[in-house]
């Protein structure tokens, strides 16, 4: 009698995605349902896969199981989704989701053995800081093969007889890289603007001003320059530290800002306030700039910890500096 | 235009006694850290190691030391306010552009 006739559970897919799956993926690029766009985790095929058809692993977030699939036209295939709690590969690989016992379970779940001919996995090459490869084949018998970082070369791994180029192995960070990645920034800071106009509203409520278009433009200027500007411009901003690159960027930006409203010649507003938006703007295009160190694909963790010790502080005597010189002039006004 | 980040400050360490000379790390790396040389690994360029740990889970001799750690901003700040480790999990809220 057979004990273990647990039903094998496959589900198909396809490699064309729809106008639902299209709209779905620009929604998380802004941040819409973005932690909770998932697929269900377990074994899919694509086309008709046979018990000799490559395994390929990925993640649920619905954007990477996506992105591999519409690679896959014209293979037949079988998917392995992990569980990641909706988390991409290189992400969930760093916490440890996408790792070597999630890779173990899920292949026991789905009775992988039962369905292949063959002992081996194509792990995505970005899922490497989760997974032992070697446990991995001690504990399950399968051979993790690290794929290209980029499913779009997949289809060229395969055909070159599993073999990465060094080429295909290397994490990139172009223009458009970073550029996709910006509104989610953009979109993470709406809360914290809100605040900063609330109170300034408030100060106005109170005789504390005027707060008016200047501010805004100006304020909303230095997180652009910060979340968009700064992250498109990267490579070519002198310096390395993240946070001195936006600094530099905002500092033109509140110099633009005074220029624009008669400095020197003849200006708008005081000395203070000048000086106070030289002391604020950098400083906030700065930290915005520094947050994008979580969204790039080469900066280290000591990295990020050394230039954090001296930008955030020197973040912050310097935007206290700045309001202290704008309410400065605004009671002098009073 | 190449990406550079900050010289001099990632925690990677190579125990060349202990490396056989399998290649894993130079499979997994994504940014070309290590090379094969004579039969041993050998890092080439310290600057370019981003600390993802990928080759220190994938070396068969643990001959690899890395501190892995996210290099992220957001969570560093978040480490400091809540006093728990740096860690990837700002999931939970949506402020941050990682993951």
């Amino acid at each position: 009698m057979d004990i273990s006739s647990r039903e094998i559970k496959i589900i198909q897919t396809s490699t064309q995605l729809t106008f639902s799956d299209i709209v779905g993926a620009w929604k998380a690029r802004w941040g819409i349902n973005r932690m909770n766009y998932k697929v269900e985790p377990g074994l899919y095929s694509v086309g008709s896969p046979a018990s000799n058809s490559p395994v390929m692993v990925t993640a649920n977030y619905k954007m990477s199981f996506d992105m591999l699939r519409k690679e896959l036209i014209g293979l037949d295939a079988w998917i392995l989704v992990l569980d990641t709690k909706g988390i991409n590969v290189w992400c969930a690989a760093g916490k440890g989701t996408f790792g070597t016992k999630e890779l173990l379970n899920r292949i026991a779940i789905v009775q992988l053995e039962k369905v292949v001919s063959h002992r081996t996995v194509i792990v995505p090459q970005l899922g490497a800081p989760g997974i032992s490869a070697h446990e991995v084949l001690k504990y399950s018998g399968f051979k993790v093969l690290y794929g290209p970082v980029k499913a779009k070369d997949i289809k060229e791994f395969i055909n070159s007889g599993m073999k990465a180029s060094t080429e295909m192995r290397t994490v990139r960070f172009n223009t458009y890289d970073r550029l996709v990645l910006t509104p989610v920034e953009l979109v993470s800071t709406f809360k914290v603007s809100l605040i900063i106009f609330g109170i300034l509203f408030l100060l106005n409520l109170i005789g504390v001003g005027p707060f008016g278009l200047i501010d805004f433009y100006a304020y909303m200027g230095a997180v652009i320059v910060g979340c968009v500007l700064t992250p498109v411009l990267l490579p070519w901003i002198p310096g390395r530290a993240f946070a001195w690159k936006g600094w530099l960027v905002g500092f033109i930006w509140a110099v633009i800002v005074n220029v624009f409203n008669g400095w020197p010649e003849a200006p708008q507003y005081s000395l203070l306030r000048a000086l106070g938006y030289l002391l604020i703007l950098p400083s906030v295009s700065a930290f915005f700039a520094m947050n994008f160190t979580g969204s790039s694909t080469f900066t280290s963790f000591s990295g990020v910890l050394k230039e954090m010790r001296i930008a955030v502080p020197a973040i912050i005597i310097s935007i206290f500096l700045g309001i202290v010189l704008i309410l400065v002039n605004s009671f002098i006004k009073l | 235009m190449k990406n550079r980040y900050l010289k001099n400050v990632s925690t990677l360490k190579l125990k060349t006694d202990k490396c056989t000379g399998c290649g894993k790390c130079i499979e997994v790396c994504p940014h070309n850290v290590f090379v094969l040389n004579d039969g041993k690994t050998h890092i080439v360029d310290k600057d370019r190691c981003m600390e993802c740990g990928a080759c220190v889970k994938n070396c068969p001799f643990n001959a690899i030391e890395v501190k892995p750690g996210v290099g992220c901003a957001y969570a560093i700040i978040m480490g400091w306010l809540t006093g728990t480790e740096p860690s990837c999990d700002c999931s939970d809220n949506s402020s941050g552009g990682c993951c």
